[in-house]
């Protein structure tokens, strides 16, 4: 027997008897589980997932289910197919052994693996004081039921709701408030929401619409402190101006925290950022080496991308977390030639204040925007992103069906300004500052550090900031 | 049932909105809100919707209901 032939034989023994986990039981676990089955793994498959519900969508939580358009458990996800898996729900991972292979779980288990695909995504980022955090009327959207409760606290009609962030969670849970007619204030350190997504441009057009809509929009102001009455319920908010405000509900949108503190001691690339891994979905190890036997996939993941001069992007967006599923799955019963690049195109979408907004690329890459096509005043419009002479990136705020021509110009690193699409001309297509903050400086607190001096000991060693 | 609708290939053609107003809506021009788990008495509806959907954005579940969903 050749060698060739071998290791196609241990190939084939590993689709048909192998075992693959999965942690992480929302969008990019089923869809990676599905995929796995679709790629002939006959194996024995296992999915961890920390929430008891079984995979539900996510982007329905903060527009439709608020509104009470969506009940909150509607939202569980189709299955494309079987996936015959051993379903681990309302267990949650704790550790990596990688010398041993195994997963570590909360309860005590410790499952074997050949392949494990890690795909624990992100949280909420909660209110920093955790005795404000705890006050009754005190919220954050992440989960299912976290989308329950502020829906029923918001059917019951509060007096005042303030919305500590302007980012797209931020600005559509104030576009529900002002749809239920409820008085919202929307607090923004920043000059303009949506500002580090989409730059100060847009930021000062989302702004309008907002203040438009009836949004008490606050910017360049932040919120000190919260504070309750003795009963433990939300009462009032302090502000960075000195001011006060009445409030009994306050939705926390800050953002997100990537979950890996289960791989701490895993020695593998993990840390606030996500997990690195390569195009190929492959995980790195602490040194930035890449390893064969676990894969990332979904927002958790952190892979260079060859649009954006090989970057480091983690992308927390719907399709990218069906895609990398898709590409993680298959490379996790391929070996090379065979195996896939996850190249996507990053995009989503954000429906607020009646206006669907959908981006194309990465818009912060960019330091320059045009308006292409459409009326700003109209809210009705396409922008090009460009740095270097290169499109970078679109946003599309109700022109959705324009994306894809210049998803196409963005593919094939097409110039900026990008050719006009010829039709429904703006007054003026000048190109201008995206003003995009400056991201600042690296951290000064080091997270790893180098260790040893021989080749055989020089190592990389992971010392987590304490928060 | 349930279904899905690809929201970044959806373009606000609103064929489905047509279809099965029950399911899906419109909000302003392109905003497209929409019931993930419809009573089983829009099937037909839904179905309708998503062979009309000129993008083809409409995800429906494969497994039939009576699966078991954790399988």
């Amino acid at each position: 027997m050749t060698l060739k032939a071998r290791v196609d034989a241990l190939v084939e023994e590993f689709k048909a008897n192998g075992r693959i986990v999965i942690v992480g039981a929302s969008l990019a676990g089923l869809r990676a589980a599905e995929a796995l089955r679709n790629e002939g793994f006959t194996g024995h498959l296992t999915i961890i997932g920390d929430e008891t519900y079984e995979p539900y969508d996510r982007p329905p939580l903060s527009k439709g289910v608020l509104l009470g358009r969506v009940p909150a458990d509607h939202t569980t996800l189709p299955r494309l197919r079987a996936t015959d898996a051993d379903w681990k729900l309302g267990v949650a991972a704790t550790g990596l052994d990688r010398a041993a292979r195994l997963l570590l779980l909360d309860n005590g288990e410790q499952v074997p693996y050949d392949r494990l695909l890690i795909a624990t995504g992100t949280r909420a980022r909660p209110w920093p004081n955790p005795a404000e955090a705890a006050l009754d009327g005190v919220f954050t959207i992440r989960t299912r039921d976290d989308a329950a409760r502020l829906r029923e606290r918001l059917a019951a009609r509060p007096k005042r709701v303030l919305i500590i962030g302007g980012g797209f969670i931020g600005s559509e849970v104030a576009s529900v408030c002002r749809e239920l007619d409820l008085p919202v204030t929307l607090a923004e350190r920043g000059e303009a929401p949506l500002v580090g997504v989409l730059g100060g441009v847009i930021g000062q057009i989302a702004a309008d619409m907002q203040r438009e809509a009836g949004v008490d929009l606050r910017c360049g102001i932040g919120v000190t402190s919260l504070a309750g009455d003795t009963n433990g319920r939300l009462r009032r908010a302090s502000l960075t101006d000195g001011t006060t405000l009445d409030v009994d509900v306050v939705v926390a949108a800050l953002g997100s925290i990537r979950n890996v503190e289960w791989l701490e001691g895993a020695g593998l690339a993990a840390g606030r950022w996500g997990v690195g891994c390569d195009a190929g979905c492959r995980a790195f190890d602490i040194n930035g080496v890449v390893t064969d036997s676990i894969f990332v996939a979904g927002d958790i993941a952190r892979a260079p991308h060859v649009l954006y001069e090989y970057q480091f992007l983690s992308m927390e967006h719907w399709d990218n977390a069906i895609l990398s599923a898709a590409v993680a799955a298959h490379n996790m019963v391929s070996l090379e030639p065979d195996r896939y690049p996850h190249l996507i195109l990053p995009a989503f979408w954000s429906g607020q204040f009646g206006v669907n907004i959908k981006s194309v690329g990465v818009p912060p890459f960019a330091d320059q925007i045009v308006f292409t096509q459409g009326s700003v005043k109209e809210r009705r419009f396409v922008a090009a992103y460009g740095r270097g002479g290169r499109i970078v990136a679109a946003v599309t705020f109700n022109q959705g069906k324009w994306l894809e021509y210049y998803a196409a110009q963005i593919e094939r690193s097409g110039p900026f300004p990008p050719s006009p699409a010829g039709w429904d001309k703006p007054e003026d297509m000048t190109p201008m500052p995206a003003e995009f903050k400056d991201p600042g400086s690296a951290t000064a607190m080091a997270e790893v550090v180098l260790t040893g001096h021989d080749p055989s000991e020089r190592r990389a060693e992971y010392r987590p900031r304490r928060r | 049932m349930r279904l899905i609708v690809n929201l970044n290939r959806c373009q606000g053609f609103a064929q489905c909105v047509f279809l099965a107003p029950d399911v899906f809506e419109l909000h302003g021009e392109e905003i497209l809100i929409y019931d993930p788990n419809p009573d089983d008495a829009q099937r037909l509806r839904v179905l309708r919707a998503a062979a009309a959907c000129p993008v083809q954005a409409i995800v429906l579940d494969k497994l039939d209901e009576s699966d078991a969903k954790t399988a």
